[in-house]
Order: C-alpha cells, then sequence, then structure tokens
C-alpha cells in the first residue's frame, strides 16, 4: 500500500511544556489512524500541522504526490477538514453551508446531490432552516454532511472530534461511514475520545509522558 | 475559478443583508456626525463651504474604520476563514471577493449619502460628482488596506482599539488625496492629479492588499 504521509522527529513544545517529541508517524493508505491523548495533549495541533495550518510543531513531513501536488501539505481539493470549529455560518441555511463548502473545494456537485447528502445527516426537512436555530448536534451534522458527498478527488479525511454532540445513532452511522470510506481506499486521520473497533483501526497515543 | 468568485460574492452579499444591523450602523454615524457640524460649528455658507470637503471626507474614514472589524470576525469565529485558507483556489481569490463586497455595502451607501449631506455643508453643486468619484475611489482603498489590519488583529479578542491605530497612518495618505481633491475643485483649482494620485493609490493597494492579507490571516489562523 502506498505511504500517504510520513512524518519524523515531530516536536512541539507550548508555554514551556514539550507536548511531544520524536513522534513519528507512517499513514499509509486506506487506514484509519486514531490520535489518542488526554485533554491537551497537542491531538488538534498535530492535526493542523499535518494539514499546513500550524507552524508551532517542527519536524519532518512530507505527503504522497497522489493527494499533495507541493509534497508538504495535501492539496485543499483532496481533503475534508473537520475541525473544532466547524465552519457552519449561523446565518445561513444547511444548504448554503454546504453549497460554500463543496464552492471551495472547486468541486461540481448537483443540487440533488447536496439534499441527499443533508438527508443522509439526518437534516431533511430542515435544508432551509437558518444554522442559528438548529440544535448543537444538527449544526454538526450541517458540517459533517460534505463527508456524505462521495466526491471521487477526496482522499483523505481529516477529522478533529468528530462525534462530538452526537446523539448514538448518528455516532455508529457515522463510524460505518468512515470505515466504508477507508474500505474503499480513503483515508482518515481522526481524533477522539470515542473508541472506534474497526481491522483497519490504527491507535496512535500521544502525549502519556508527563 | 469564477464559479468560486460567484458563490463568494453570493455568500457575502446573503450575509451582508441578513446582517444588516450591523452595516446600517456605520451609515447613521456618517449622516449623524456630518450633520452635527453645521449645528455644532457654525452656519455662515462660506465657512462650511471651505470645510466641507474636509468634513465628509474624515466621517467617511472614521465610518468605514468602524465596519473593517467585522470584516473577518464572524468567519474567523465559526471556522470558516481556516477553510478559505485550506482551500484549492487561492486565498486572495476569496480575499479580494469580501474586500470588494465590503466595500459594496460600506464605501457605495457612503458615496450615494454624500450628495444629501452635502448640501447641508453648502459645497458647490459643480463639486459633487469630484466629490462622489474621490469618495467611491478612496473608500475602495479604505477597504482593501483596512482589510490587512482586519485580518491582523482578526485573533484578539478585543482588537478594534489596535485595528484603529495600526492602519491610520496607512489611510492618512486617502484622507489627504481625497481631501485635497475636494478642495481643489471648490477653489477652483486644478484637481485632476489630486484625483489621479488617490486613483493610483486605490490601484497600488488594489496590487498589494489581498497577499498581504492572506499573510496577515495565516499569522492570526495559524498558531
Amino acid at each position: 500500500m502506498t505511504k500517504l504521509a510520513v512524518a519524523n522527529n515531530l516536536f512541539c513544545e507550548r508555554d514551556d511544556r514539550i507536548l511531544f517529541k520524536d513522534l513519528s508517524l507512517n499513514i499509509t493508505q486506506g487506514e484509519i489512524v486514531h490520535i489518542k491523548g488526554p485533554n491537551g495533549a497537542g491531538k488538534t495541533t498535530l492535526l493542523r500541522r499535518l494539514i499546513g495550518l500550524s507552524w508551532v510543531v517542527e519536524g519532518d513531513l512530507s505527503w504522497h504526490e497522489s493527494v499533495s501536488e507541493s509534497g508538504i501539505r495535501p492539496d485543499g481539493h483532496r481533503f475534508w477538514y473537520l475541525a473544532h470549529r466547524p465552519a457552519v455560518t449561523l446565518m445561513q441555511t444547511p444548504l448554503e453551508n454546504l453549497a460554500f463548502a463543496v464552492a471551495m473545494h472547486q468541486a461540481d456537485v448537483s443540487e440533488p446531490s447536496l439534499w441527499a447528502a443533508l438527508a443522509d445527516v439526518g437534516l431533511k426537512g430542515f435544508e432551509d432552516v437558518p444554522a442559528h436555530s438548529l440544535s448543537a448536534g444538527q449544526q454538526r451534522r450541517v458540517a459533517l454532511a460534505r463527508l456524505y458527498l462521495n466526491l471521487p478527488q477526496i482522499k483523505l479525511w481529516v477529522l478533529d472530534e468528530p462525534f462530538t454532540a452526537l446523539d448514538v445513532q448518528a455516532v455508529s452511522q457515522l463510524e460505518t461511514t468512515i470505515e466504508s470510506f477507508a474500505e474503499q481506499g480513503g483515508t482518515v486521520i481522526m481524533t477522539s475520545h470515542h473508541g472506534l473497533h474497526h481491522t483497519s483501526v490504527r491507535e496512535l497515543h500521544i502525549g502519556a509522558a508527563a | 475559478m469564477i464559479k468560486l468568485v460567484q458563490h463568494t460574492l453570493q455568500r457575502e452579499l446573503t450575509l451582508a443583508y441578513r446582517r444588516r444591523a450591523d452595516l446600517l450602523n456605520p451609515l447613521f454615524f456618517f449622516v449623524l456626525v456630518v450633520s452635527l457640524f453645521p449645528m455644532g460649528i457654525t452656519t455662515d455658507l462660506d465657512k462650511l463651504t471651505e470645510m466641507s470637503g474636509g468634513v465628509l471626507w474624515v466621517c467617511a474614514l472614521l465610518a468605514s474604520l468602524l465596519s473593517l472589524d467585522l470584516m473577518f470576525r464572524n468567519d474567523f469565529e465559526d471556522g470558516s476563514l481556516e477553510q478559505m485558507l485550506l482551500s484549492s483556489a487561492p486565498p486572495q481569490v476569496i480575499v479580494l471577493c469580501k474586500i470588494f463586497c465590503h466595500w459594496l455595502v460600506t464605501g457605495v451607501p457612503l458615496t450615494l449619502l454624500s450628495p444629501l449631506l452635502s448640501i447641508m455643508l453648502a459645497l458647490p453643486g459643480h463639486a459633487l460628482p469630484v466629490l462622489m468619484a474621490s469618495l467611491l475611489l478612496g473608500t475602495f482603498s479604505l477597504s482593501l488596506i483596512g482589510s490587512i489590519g482586519a485580518a491582523l488583529t482578526v485573533g484578539l479578542r478585543k482588537g478594534g482599539l489596535l485595528l484603529t491605530i495600526l492602519i491610520m497612518p496607512v489611510l492618512v495618505p486617502v484622507l489627504i488625496f481625497g481631501t485635497s481633491t475636494v478642495q481643489a475643485i471648490v477653489l477652483g483649482l486644478a484637481w485632476p492629479g489630486y484625483l489621479a494620485f488617490l486613483g493610483a493609490f486605490t490601484a497600488g493597494a488594489f496590487a498589494l492588499a489581498p497577499w498581504l492579507t492572506v499573510a496577515a490571516l495565516k499569522v492570526s489562523v495559524c498558531d
């Protein structure tokens, strides 16, 4: 299998505390990398370093050419990044939010597929409701809807705490979606305190040493 | 790329419409402050004519400063800004669209209101087209240059004051050339030179601001 990303000697220091050092990371295509660690261990920082949004982590990192032209960070249209702040604009409807996320990826998605993706995350009937009147869990679902679009050019999902605020049923649905994405050759890098049970899940513990 | 520009413009303008209360604030400020001048200082028409250009320009500058802080704040807080920087399209395009929309909803309304207020300040009628042209050009460069400051301070919780202090020195040339243009035509002097300078300043800002703004946004967003 192709090595999607190779990182060596990652080192992160924050407020005079060393979060992690000598961290090496190999990400193979088709696997689910589950980054685990206590609160404040640097999970989000590590994810942001991987996609080129953070400069506080030192070390070498290179991406495979199938996801990155430059090799330094994955190309914008090849991955979805679901962050803590889920990029759901509260003054917009779920449909407008999803359409804008797609437009920023310069992808061509028909209107019915947008509606279908929103129906998949259980927002059927809420497509035109302003996002500020949705519940916290529903707002997360607006952000998750992009994962259900099945864009062929998307090879990588980077998910930061994707299960936050979701109900039990939605959690298991998302687990299934993540697993089937990996089975189709996609790669997932995620942080979560929730355990995932699948053959292709590899756990990576950081920040255990104090 | 064209689709992205369309989408961004559409998004920014609908958002501006839905948050219209925020945008009315600078406009009301502009109208109120300008209309206080004749009441507070003098009703002597000659004196008012003399200072009309300066008053209109100073108020327009302060009014657009008021609205700058909002340019990226909401997008920063909900995480959209990160996604814009990660986008496969050059983020400069998105930023330029945002600046353009900011100008459309602040600079253009200010310009459209200015004829009404210029009557109150006894600005001669023949100076009106030049005043509007200078405001139209000038407010665009205020939005362009202001976006750099807004991008630098978006990560701070209360960046309003810092933004003003940071960006004010760079905005002063716009004010000088804008006021000079209007004063020149009021006094019957040659004004096209001043307007040309303003145009050159705006063109320079147009070329540089998107890049500087993106660089500043990266500083604010990437920790």
